[in-house]
């Protein structure tokens, strides 16, 4: 039998407050060893204080070819941007 | 100069000019991704490898401290081999592809990890010296172009750093011990210098790709830049301790603003790369032995996690 253990990427909350964030991934059978090895191997130094791990196969990436199309239409709105508005300098407080 | 008349390979290039990091899904050239694969296959393997001539000294070390030091050093190695895989196997590459070019001889690992650890020096001389060059090497790579190669080495250099400290403590330590003591660290010296400057690889008028590999920001510095560095701030390392570097023709060159040093025996490197240093046969066999003697509690993982999700299945219906 020469089958691999299904790849888990594994995201880290570094400490209460800040989001969860990718660090890489780990191989494991169930999710219970994928989160024990992803705590052995990525908060081996309290990196974490809570860990998630998904399937890697039920991630759906966007496709950097279509970047174009996905990203490209917010660029030219600047007026969604406060800097777009011209006011006076002696304006405080806004 | 070099020419480029594909568009995207042209696109691929200005991205890497503008400093830009290339990620998994991106395009990129065959080429590109060849050499990563190796590169940080190589580069993971060496981790790997790299445990078995200090974990052999685990059970032996003087004292608890020195034991946990080495433990947790030991088991760094284990997740920067890890850290690394897992960029590997962005480029399209399966785990098990990558144990099996190993275990076959495909894939090659630092050449230092075909020397033996003799004595207990050996575990300062290794911190020291071993993981300080390869720290100067990943310090670089923290840089290199490709996003997540680059964001493993951040992880590994923040975890590096004791790894040389804990080896230089237990070099000053023998240092300043009894006389046997400091010879043990002399030896250690002696031995590992060497083969430490190979870390660096082959001389750069010997390194056909480092042209390619500079453009693509695969390596910010040649081999022999980063050899250098490594001599420049060992040298003062090794006169705190007191010991000598085994080198005649190490001597400050106030024009160069470097220190000068002798010749390296590429003939003892090309012989060890190719597989005839003293423990190669020895790393290897080890490597395979615990792959293969593993295999049962991979397989028996596997088969109780895919019984417990039919269970979960049935009890769904
Ligand atoms: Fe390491
Ligand atoms: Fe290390």
């Amino acid at each position: 039998m020469k089958k691999e253990w299904p790849v888990w990427e594994v995201f880290i909350r570094s400490k209460s407050g800040l989001d969860h964030r990718h660090v890489g991934s780990i191989h494991a059978t169930d999710a219970k060893m994928a989160i024990e090895n992803a705590r052995d191997v990525y908060t081996r130094r309290q990196e974490g204080v809570s860990i998630w791990v998904v399937p890697s196969k039920e991630i759906t990436a966007s496709n950097p070819e279509e970047n174009g199309e996905l990203f490209e239409p917010a660029a030219d709105k600047i007026y969604r941007h406060p800097t777009f508005y011209i006011l006076p300098d002696e304006l405080t407080h806004m | 100069m070099y020419l480029n008349n594909d568009p995207l390979e042209a696109d691929f290039q200005a991205k890497i000019d503008k400093g830009q990091n290339i990620e998994a899904k991106d395009w990129m050239p065959e080429k590109y991704r060849k050499t990563h694969i190796r590169q940080i296959s190589q580069h993971a393997h060496s981790e790997i490898v790299g445990m078995l001539p200090e974990g052999n000294w685990i059970t032996r070390a003087p004292s608890l401290r020195r034991k946990v030091a080495l433990l947790a050093k030991v088991q760094d190695e284990a997740g920067h081999g890890l850290y690394l895989y897992s960029a590997a196997e962005t480029l399209g590459i399966t785990r098990d592809e990558l144990y099996d070019q190993l275990h076959s001889g495909k894939a090659k690992y630092s050449s230092i990890f075909n020397y033996p650890a003799v004595t207990w020096a050996d575990m300062g001389a290794v911190g020291w010296l071993v993981d300080g060059a390869a720290i100067m090497n990943q310090v670089m790579l923290t840089r290199t172009s490709y996003g997540p190669y680059a964001r493993a080495m951040v992880r590994i250099c923040k975890e590096e750093s004791f790894h040389q400290r804990q080896g230089y403590e237990i070099m000053l330590t023998l240092c300043n011990g009894t006389e046997v003591q400091k010879r043990m660290a002399q030896d250690a010296l002696n031995r590992w210098w060497w083969p430490s400057l190979m870390m660096f690889g082959p001389r750069d008028a010997e390194s056909p790709h480092t042209e390619q590999a500079l453009k693509w920001k695969i390596k910010l510095k040649t081999n022999d830049e980063l050899r250098q560095q490594f001599v420049d701030q060992t040298v003062s390392q090794a006169e705190i301790l007191g010991i000598t570097i085994p080198d005649p023709k190490l001597k400050w060159n106030e024009a160069r603003g470097h220190y000068d040093f002798g010749d390296i025996d590429w003939e003892e490197f090309t012989q060890v790369v190719a597989g005839n240093g003293p423990c190669n046969r020895e790393r290897l066999e080890a490597r395979k032995s615990a792959w293969e003697k593993g295999a049962w509690v991979r397989d028996a993982a596997l088969a109780y996690a895919e019984k417990q999700e039919q269970r979960s299945l049935k009890v769904a219906v």
